[in-house]
């Protein structure tokens, strides 16, 4: 190591950046997840007339499952909608005698259909409408259209500039990095100089930066993969009450492989070039 | 041969650090360069090695056109011309020895010529016993054996010197400057710039004097007239 404090400080700051960079990593996929999530929330609800035959609503449902923008239909029948209407107003007893003093279930058999993309559900539900089927009574998108619509505009805008927003603060991080590693080489300037003026190549001169900036690399990067674990364990508890469908300590667990591989391939891909742009121009002698 | 055909360099519009320069530099001389601060020399000898380039004019060493090469070839010609500076330029964190191996390394040279090498330029410029030394633990005159130990190492044609006494006693310059003698003597061509009278008048070998960025006189066994 040519100065042991300077490489000291620059694989700090590289490690920092590489932190940051990770951390951006794992808010994508926490956000990822998050909306997801809400994407499997947004569906339409068929409701049917009490007493359509249940054959032919299956019909329906195999038409629509045969919809290449359809991701699943699921079919609740007559009775399963009453045991669940039940449950929910168990402690209601008004309710629950009311029911007791009708002679037939007056609640709808539905199906629920989620589409691969939110945004595709209206042209579901326009099929479904332009079909006309006689047993069909609501459709409910219609009546939910404005919230949808605006739900799915609301995730395609966070994910849009979601991304924007974490490149911008990759890029920020690594120019930090970047600038780190400039100073760092200007402090041998005069040597490099000095290298010039009794004739070494450039190549000659640039091998041991280069070099160097592989080091950095992979030591920043190494330091950042390890430098999560603590920092998983102690926030992913806290986090898993916000975002409880995935356990980012888990998670990192599993991707560990992935997630030192790009850490490091980064790290010494910003070391290496960094070095070469700020060799450069002093080789310019 | 050196040539320098028709060189000037401008810096700013105004000012001329070299204006039309003519010479011719042979084979085994020892031509020292004289003149006022801001008179030209420095400029002339960054030239030949094209630490800088001129505005207008070409040089030649044996016949290859430095001016016209490119950053890739350039450490060609340096490995030809050995230069020794005013303040050493040696690496502060290598020893003697590893500054003078340092210039054969960077022209490509073999570790068993290194280990053979090394020692006898340090032997000639007689620093032997401090091979293992720093240069914060060397004396200025010192320092400067290892630069010209350095600058002779790879055997060039040529070894240039900017002002290597200007920071030297005089005592320990003429000790400089009869080592220079003792190496033009094994047959390498010397270019001194200096503006040590003394030294230049004690020599009694040619003499280029600068004014004002333009050679004003040029004499075989010149003195320093300013």
């Amino acid at each position: 190591m040519r100065n042991g404090w300077l490489s000291t400080a620059t694989i700090l700051v590289m490690t920092l950046t590489l932190f940051v960079i990770g951390g951006l990593i794992l808010m994508g996929v926490a956000a990822q997840v998050v909306l997801g999530d809400l994407e499997g929330k947004i569906d339409i609800a068929v409701y049917f007339y009490p007493n359509s035959s249940e054959s032919d609503i299956m019909n329906i449902k195999n038409s629509l499952e045969a919809l290449s923008d359809v991701k699943e239909v699921s079919y609740i029948s007559q009775d399963a909608v009453l045991a669940e209407f039940k449950d929910r107003h168990k402690n209601d007893a008004t309710i629950i005698n009311a029911l007791g003093e009708l002679d037939q279930n007056p609640l709808e058999a539905t199906l629920n259909i989620k589409a691969k993309d939110p945004t595709k559900l209206q042209d579901v539900a326009d099929y479904l409408q332009n079909k006309k089927y006689p047993i069909v009574d609501k459709i409910n998108y219609y009546e939910n259209q404005v919230v949808i619509d605006r739900l799915s505009g609301i995730l395609a805008g966070v994910r849009n500039s979601g991304l924007a927003v974490i490149f911008v603060l990759a890029a920020i991080a690594m120019l930090v990095a970047f600038n780190t590693i400039r100073i760092a080489i200007w402090s041998a300037r005069e040597e490099i100089n000095i290298m010039r003026l009794v004739g070494a190549s450039s190549w000659f001169i640039r091998g041991p930066f280069l070099f160097e900036g592989v080091m950095h690399g992979i030591a920043s990067g190494g330091l950042a993969a390890i430098l999560f674990y603590p920092v998983l364990w102690v926030v992913s508890p806290k986090l898993l009450v916000v975002i409880p469908s995935i356990d980012m300590h888990v998670y990192y667990q599993q991707h560990l492989l992935q997630f030192g591989g790009i850490l490091i391939g980064v790290g010494v891909v910003l070391g290496v070039f960094s070095s070469f742009i700020a060799v450069h121009r002093y080789l310019r002698v | 041969m050196i040539v320098f055909d028709n060189i000037s360099k401008i810096y700013t519009p105004t000012q001329f650090a070299l204006k039309n320069v003519n010479l011719r530099i042979l084979p085994k001389e020892f031509v020292s360069v004289v003149g006022a601060s801001g008179a030209g020399k420095s400029t002339l000898l960054k030239l030949l090695i094209a630490e800088e380039k001129p505005t207008e004019g070409k040089i030649f060493l044996d016949g290859l056109e430095v001016t016209s090469l490119g950053y890739g070839e350039l450490p060609k010609v340096r490995r030809r011309i050995g230069t020794v500076f005013q303040d050493y330029k040696l690496l502060p964190n290598k020893t003697a020895f590893e500054n003078v191996a340092f210039a054969m390394e960077a022209a490509g040279a073999k570790d068993s010529d290194i280990r053979e090498d090394v020692p006898e330029a340090l032997g000639l410029v007689g620093l032997l016993d401090k091979a293992d030394n720093f240069p914060h633990e060397l004396s200025g005159g010192e320092k400067q054996r290892v630069a010209i130990a350095r600058a002779l190492v790879n055997r060039p044609e040529v070894i240039m010197a900017d002002e290597p006494t200007g920071s030297l006693d005089p005592i320990t310059s003429i000790d400089i400057i009869k080592l220079l003698l003792k190496i033009n003597e094994l047959g390498t061509t010397i270019i001194l710039a200096t503006h040590n009278k003394e030294v230049v008048d004690e020599l009694g070998r040619r003499v280029i004097t600068m004014e004002k960025g333009e050679v004003v006189r040029d004499e075989e066994k010149g003195k320093y007239v300013i």
